[in-house]
């Protein structure tokens, strides 16, 4: 185990974990779990050595992702978006110094990062946007209708993507850093929903200013491609299986404690537990084999480009996405009436709630009606071990 | 083979501009290309050059200017009947 998941393990048995019952009913952003994993430099690991961060790997991420989605979901997701823009900034930054200061402050202050790329009017469309950079004397002007930013208030920077300029197509989009200090957030839609309540993901219309350097110089498209998605459908398919093997752990518990009851008569929910075991390790095998698919292609922009890599990483939060309510669900009819239960050591109702986000975050009808277009462009691949 | 390219290009790349102000070398995914756009792109190429794209250049890049599909088309075989 790494000295970073032996942190994660501390603040989630410790602190996410404790809390998350309380950030679930009140709908609150889980500060003391953030401030934790601040404290423990978490936030910063994927900066690279060379701008004073530990140069830690996507894998490392994933891990921790798994690790936090057990204890508190909300914790997770928010750590998961976070690194999602972390990765980003971290891949396409090239050379532009205020990108590389902002990197090193990320590293050294631990600051937060939230993501603005949904917006009014194109839906859950995040590779068209409505919003433009408006340019003038080496600054830019945006205002974006954001039906959903996570955790906007106690963020330090949100990544907000736009169209290149007022006359640029829907599709020709960049993505800009806006300074929290310089976000004029006007609350609309309010976060009042089934699960991941402590995301905090209310509704505002933004409006912000900044610098050219702000801005990524390389298309959005490219970013998404390479960075954005895969390393989403990376981070968060590792803490929906961290909320499906923690339901299956409480399913477990309440099936020993069956079978101790009534020593030699076995209970009627092990067979159930062994099948839905059976679905978190095809669960857990897709994740893995993603991950290493991920990190062979990490080193080359045409391979993260691809095709068939798309539709690899597109597969995967697919899957996940409906295995983990699945193997939930499971958990939930093993425990019977003490996992409905709201107040018993094997209620999965949390994890219930929290699951169900996974199949609307970015709509899996769109991610299909995206994969439907790779798969009329893609050729069979007979290779097995190719 | 240009010429053809942009035949094929004004019915199947649902491009907001006219195809007049796009030059053989102007980003195509800038002047509106999207990505569900490339495929059917893609399809009516194979379709018109009776040739098919192996995977390695079912890439953003190979779509994203008229020079860029040209190369790609010469790639796979189809000769520039104007050279
Ligand atoms: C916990 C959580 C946190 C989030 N945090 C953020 C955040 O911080 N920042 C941010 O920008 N966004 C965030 N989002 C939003 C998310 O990224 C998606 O944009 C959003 O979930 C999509 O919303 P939608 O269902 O309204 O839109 P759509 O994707 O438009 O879906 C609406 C309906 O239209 C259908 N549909 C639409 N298009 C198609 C298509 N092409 N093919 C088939 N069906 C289609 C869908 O099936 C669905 O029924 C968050 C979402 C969740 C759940």
């Amino acid at each position: 185990m790494t000295p970073w998941l032996a942190a994660a393990r501390a603040v989630g048995v410790e602190i996410a974990g404790r809390h998350a019952d309380d950030v679930d009913a009140r709908g609150r952003f889980p500060a003391e779990a953030l401030s934790a994993l601040k404290e423990r430099a978490l936030l910063g690991l994927l900066v690279p050595a060379s701008e004073g961060g530990p140069g830690a790997g996507i894998a490392d991420v994933v891990v921790i992702c798994h690790e936090l989605g057990r204890h508190c979901a909300s914790t997770a997701m928010i750590y998961a978006m976070h690194q999602i823009q972390v990765a980003c900034l971290v891949r396409h930054a090239g050379g532009n110094p205020w990108l590389r200061a902002f990197i090193r402050r990320l590293a050294s202050e631990q600051l937060l990062l939230a993501s603005a790329t949904s917006e009014a009017g194109v839906g859950g469309d995040v590779r068209s946007s409505v919003c433009a950079l408006d340019e003038r004397r080496g600054r830019f002007a945006l205002t974006k209708q954001a039906p959903v930013i996570s955790y906007a208030e106690p963020c330090d920077a949100i990544l907000v993507t736009a169209r290149r300029t007022p006359q640029s197509p829907p599709s020709d989009q960049m993505l800009a850093v806006v300074l929290r200090a310089d976000a004029d957030l006007q609350a609309r839609e309010v976060w009042n929903t089934l699960g991941m309540r402590g995301t905090c993901s209310n509704g505002y219309r933004l409006a912000a200013e900044g610098e050219i350097a702000q801005i990524l110089q390389v298309p959005y498209a490219d970013i998404s491609a390479q960075t954005m998605l895969p390393t989403s459908h990376l981070v968060w398919s590792a803490l929906w299986l961290g909320i499906a093997g923690e339901a299956l752990s409480r399913a477990r518990a309440f099936v020993r404690a069956e079978a101790k009851r009534k020593p030699g008569v076995p209970p009627i929910g092990a067979a159930r537990l062994a099948e839905a075991m059976g679905e978190l390790q095809s669960m857990k095998g897709e994740l893995l084999a993603c991950l290493r698919q991920y990190e062979a292609a990490a080193g080359s922009g045409d391979a993260l480009s691809a095709l068939p890599f798309a539709l690899a990483m597109n597969n995967l939060k697919i899957l996940s996405s409906q295995k983990v309510v699945s193997i939930v669900g499971q958990a939930m009819l093993i425990c019977g009436l003490e996992g409905y239960r709201s107040d018993s050591p094997f209620s999965i109702g949390r994890l219930l709630r929290d699951a169900h986000s996974a199949v609307v975050m970015v709509n899996n009808d769109r991610i299909v009606a995206n994969n439907a277009g790779l798969a009329l462009a893609l050729r069979d691949d007979p290779e097995l071990l190719a | 083979m240009k010429v053809r390219i942009r035949t094929v290009l004004k019915s199947a790349g649902s491009l907001q501009a006219g195809l007049d102000a796009i030059r053989d070398d102007s980003d195509l995914h800038a002047a509106g290309l999207t990505s569900h756009a490339t495929v059917n792109l893609m399809l009516a190429l194979e379709e018109a050059f009776d040739v098919e794209f192996p995977d390695r250049l079912l890439r953003r890049k190979t779509f994203s200017s008229i020079d860029a599909i040209a190369e790609a088309l010469a790639e796979i075989g189809v000769r520039d009947e104007a050279a």
